[in-house]
């Protein structure tokens, strides 16, 4: 089992090619094009400022997309930890030459294009995650001591990422990764431990650590029609724009909501809204039915490859997918907390959309060598 | 691999689990989708709606106001107005800071200002002053960045071009206080007035008109986006009054400055062609807003300019009433014409002595000689011969002791006692001297200047129960029809005509013989030669010691107790039209006081003649079409 790759059939470029699951980029391609459609209503039937840029942004996520899914996987499995060390040091960077967008620091500004880092710490945490439990034996992930390297590469960048402060996205990232360790294997009971835990903390948490101030915002997240001209306004305003478009919606462009600006951010947060206003119920589960199939053949994917990398990956990416999707729409339909995560491949935004076609070609990139056993030596590189 | 396939195995089972609660999550997304686009879907529609339409109320104009010629009494004035919306403000105290900086406010005003903002909904708009000049109005948008939540707007503002002169008929409109919320939006309106007074209160409904409405497209910030539908005002009714707004001014004039009040009506019609009370007040500055020292002036003064003295004054009718007494008598078959009564100067009954106003005596007197010199004993004999009770009847039936029903708020209905109600009111009986007295209008009886013009007319039209008005026609601007009924046939009173005739020649007599009381006030101009009765009533006691004395002359004592001065004429005496009622608060005698000016208002309204002919010297103003075409 020193070096697997040897027995297995070794894959060419073309071959790769004809791998590509070309439904699938199909399928990618439907979605965003609902995006630049919403986008364009957004600006009120214009192509200026989000669709025209949006659109050249896919072009180029695309092809990054196409590319990373005929690369070689070892590649991927090889350089995990550098390339999550990398977007760690971006993560640092940002704090000091981050550009503050919305209150909070999270851009890095590279003069032709700006870098959100921690979208790129999505993706570069599921790798490094993936790579670790892929080289664990199944009874050390069963050992506690096993877990405090993958619960440091988690924390770090999550209490980086809440340092900007990006609350939401932290919350995402926390989660992407404790899915990776509940599909690795880690006991069941621990996950319920903690989550005891984490509930025993809210007192002395609220007791002695928070301000005031931080209370006041927690209480707002929690019941936001209390206040219903400050955060619970939006909320209020998105209710209202989702119930008033009701089975089949306003029309294309008719949205009144969006139109008069009722709707805060609606190119990103709130995009889905604008969709659901326009195109009422329907639309709404329209989109929703895309993202299913994107999610069904993640999991596909992950349950078809045959090397744990790859399935761990596959899993992680399509995790990662579905809390995206999961806590913008329940956000914005008053589930959740007003928390600013953009909404995959629809919303306007340059990072997040290359990175999430990027996590797709990784993802492509399983199904192509998902017959390639990777041997835990695999990662060593020779 | 059997390691691996185990790990498989786990791995299989956890991403079974894990994408089982993705399902059920997803699930709850679209379940949560149903129940806010289907189920709730009617009362986010309404939300939507209101959110995105704003509905304005758009203010409808004040009907104005003219006299029955026409001429403009109240009018409406463009009033540049700055106005602030608190919502916009943010922090209100702030802003008010600033405007005051480009325009200054006084303390009061702030106030007002502040205390609106608490009292109405934070996002209509508030005034912050109005009447803005030209160079205010350009410092404020100048300044309006700075001047958040503050705009200019063109609102229309209450003017009398008269006012000092018109104040007893119209009234004055003001600020609605907060009794008044109806809880109508308009009355919310910034700057909104509504009458307060006279006429203004009386027809405030119909001058106001009806609000119109215009639904607007907004967008988040309040903006308008274009507008959706639009419900046109229906400006208010045009009020058209019989008052001779001339004849008014000059009544106005010719009182002065005195405590008086005079009324001047078509005896016919009942249209009141003059009701004047002095002093009065500005209602333009009612309309502007008081300021407190204003307040504290109209209030603290003696001559009580507040009070419409021509329909709310309350006095004794002294010699005036000597009419109804006479015609009491008459009817009553208590006197003949020519029974005769000698007048010594005084009479007496039990331990009292009742003086006539003349203390060497008139001798032998008749009906007519009695108006004519206005001899108490006469009266106070056929007084005891009637009785209260005629007396009062008779007195009620020519419109003393009770309201007239004329078109203005807060008139008085005076008093006119009987022996019931002194029973029922005082619990005492009547006293035979208290019959004497009111012989001369005197005691108990209490009476206003519009009832002893109603008086006036009763006795001179023939004997028609003649009412008095004030409002002519009240006309919708889109429509021609009035809303004021024509004029009603005026019942008879049922007094003999020639008792009646009897009377009115007595006061011919009374300005025109040589005998009479007036003779002095006398109008010489044929054909429009006057009748009347003086009156002067006493405000105080005069004891016995200063009757031995000699009464003091009006003129030693102070104004408060000097003699009431009152009369009551009419014209011409060939074929009485107009009648008028003078009223001059301790004035002084009625033949010295009020006579002359009930001359001089009888010759004027006969020059003018507004029951007949249009005016002259009066042509349209611009915007005044041809009112005068009305009354032919």
């Amino acid at each position: 089992m020193a070096l697997s790759s040897s027995h297995d059939p070794e894959l060419t470029l073309g071959r790769k090619i004809r791998q590509i699951p070309w439904v699938f980029v199909l399928l990618v391609t439907m979605t965003a094009s609902v995006g630049f459609v919403m986008l364009y209503s957004a600006a009120g039937g214009n192509l200026e400022p989000w669709t025209s840029r949006q659109m050249p942004r896919f072009g180029v996520g695309l092809a990054v997309m196409l590319v990373v899914a005929v690369t070689d996987i070892r590649l991927w499995l090889r350089y995990a930890y550098v390339f999550y060390g990398l977007s760690l040091a971006l993560l640092i960077a940002v704090e000091f030459v981050g550009a503050v967008g919305m209150g909070a620091q999270r851009w890095i500004d590279l003069g032709f294009v700006s870098v959100q880092p921690s979208e790129i710490a999505k993706v570069t945490l599921i790798l490094a995650l993936a790579r670790y439990f892929y080289a664990s034996r199944v009874e050390d992930v069963g050992r506690l001591t096993h877990l405090f390297v993958p619960a440091l590469l988690i924390a770090a960048p999550v209490i980086l990422v809440l340092g900007q402060p990006d609350f939401g996205t932290a919350v995402l990232l926390l989660f992407t990764g404790v899915v990776l360790l509940f599909l690795a294997g880690v006991r069941a009971w621990l996950f319920a431990f903690a989550g005891l835990a984490a509930v025993a903390a809210i007192y002395p948490v609220w007791q002695f650590v928070l301000l005031d101030y931080q209370k006041a915002r927690v209480l707002t997240y929690l019941r936001p029609e209390n206040d219903p001209l400050g955060a619970g306004y939006h909320i209020l305003q998105s209710k209202i724009a989702l119930g008033s478009g009701g089975l089949f919606g306003k029309g294309f462009l008719q949205g009144s909501q969006s139109h008069l600006n009722f709707l805060p951010e609606k190119q990103t947060d709130f995009i889905f809204t604008v969709l659901a206003e326009e195109f009422g119920m329907a639309g709404g589960f329209g989109l929703l039915g895309l993202y299913l199939l994107l999610l069904i053949y993640g999991f596909a994917v992950s349950l078809r490859c045959r090397n744990h990398f790859g399935r761990l990956v596959a899993m992680g990416i399509t995790s990662a997918f579905f809390l995206n999707i999961f806590v913008n729409v329940a956000m914005v339909m008053g589930l959740l907390p007003v928390v600013g995560i953009p909404l995959p491949l629809i919303s306007y935004g340059g990072t997040a959309m290359l990175m999430l076609l990027f996590s797709f070609g990784l993802l492509m990139c399983v199904f192509v060598h998902r017959d390639i056993a990777l041997g835990p030596g695999a990662a060593s590189g020779d | 691999m059997h390691r691996d396939s185990d790990r498989y195995r786990l791995f299989s089972r956890r991403s079974i689990i894990l994408g089982g609660s993705q399902a059920v999550l997803f699930a709850a997304l679209a379940g949560r989708m149903y129940y806010l686009q289907v189920v709730e879907s009617e009362r986010y529609t309404t939300l939507a709606e209101e959110n995105r339409v704003s509905l304005k109320l758009l203010a409808p104009p004040r009907g104005r106001i003219v006299d029955r010629f026409g001429r403009p009494m109240a009018v409406n004035r463009q009033n540049y107005r700055a106005m602030l919306i608190p919502e916009k403000a943010v922090d209100v105290a702030r802003a008010l800071d600033t405007f005051s900086k480009v325009v200054p406010l006084s303390e009061a005003e702030t106030e007002r200002i502040l205390r609106e903002v608490g009292r109405k909904r934070r996002f209509l708009p508030v005034l912050v002053r109005e009447n803005l000049t030209w160079d205010e109005v350009a410092r404020i948008e100048v300044n309006a960045p700075e001047l958040g939540g503050v705009s200019i707007d063109v609102g229309e503002s209450r003017h009398y071009p008269d006012g000092i002169y018109t104040a007893p008929v119209l009234g004055y409109v003001s600020a609605v206080s907060e009794k008044e919320m109806t809880g109508d939006p308009l009355l919310e309106l910034p700057g909104f007035r509504i009458g307060k007074e006279g006429l203004e209160r009386v027809h405030d409904e119909v001058l106001r008109g009806r609000s119109g409405t215009s639904q607007i497209e907004v967008n988040a910030l309040g903006r308008e986006i274009r507008e959706l539908e639009r419900r046109e005002v229906q400006p208010g009714a045009e009020a058209w009054l019989t008052v001779d707004l001339e004849l008014q001014k000059y009544t106005a004039r010719r009182l002065g400055e005195q405590a008086a009040a005079a009324v001047v009506m078509d005896a016919h019609t009942g249209d009141v062609l003059t009701l004047a009370s002095t002093p009065t007040f500005d209602p333009n500055s009612f309309s502007r807003g008081l300021t407190p020292e204003e307040w504290r002036t109209l209030i603290g003064d003696p001559r009580s300019p507040l009070n419409n003295k021509a329909i709310a004054g309350q006095y004794a009718p002294g010699s005036t009433f000597k009419m109804a007494v006479a015609l009491a008598a008459l009817e009553t078959g208590a006197v003949t014409p020519d029974s005769r009564v000698f007048c010594p100067g005084h009479m007496e009954l039990g331990d009292a002595t009742f003086h006539c106003w003349k203390p060497e005596g008139h001798g032998f007197m008749n009906m007519v000689d009695g108006i004519v010199q206005s001899c108490d004993v006469y009266f106070y004999e056929i007084a005891r011969r009637t009785g209260i009770d005629r007396i009062a009847a008779m007195a009620r039936r020519l419109g003393l002791g009770a309201k007239s029903g004329i078109d203005l708020p807060g008139e008085k209905s005076g008093l006119i006692p009987s022996r019931a109600w002194k029973k029922e009111v005082k619990g005492e009986s009547w006293q035979t001297g208290e019959t004497l007295l009111a012989g001369i209008g005197q005691g108990l009886f209490l009476i206003t200047p519009l009832q002893l013009a109603v008086m006036t007319a009763r006795l001179v039209n023939g004997g028609k129960a003649v009412r008095p008005r004030l409002t002519k026609e009240l006309i919708p601007v889109d429509a021609r029809e009035s809303a004021v009924p024509d004029l009603p046939a005026f019942d008879s009173l049922d007094i003999h005509p020639s008792h009646l005739d009897l009377v009115t020649n007595a006061m011919a007599g009374v300005i025109n013989s040589r005998r009479g009381t007036a003779f002095r006030a006398r109008i010489k101009q044929a054909g429009r030669r006057m009748g009347g009765k003086t009156g002067t009533v006493q405000v105080r006691r005069i004891s016995k010691a200063e009757r031995e004395t000699g009464v003091l002359k009006n003129e030693e004592l102070p104004w408060e107790e000097r003699d009431h001065a009152l009369f009551v004429g009419y014209a011409p005496v060939d074929n009485p039209r107009y009648v008028v009622s003078v009223i001059v608060e301790h004035g002084g005698g009625g033949a010295s006081v009020a006579a002359p000016i009930a001359r001089d208002i009888l010759r004027e309204v006969q020059e003018r003649d507004p029951s007949r002919g249009r005016p002259r010297a009066w042509l349209p103003e611009d915007g005044v079409s041809g009112p005068a075409e009305r009354e032919g």
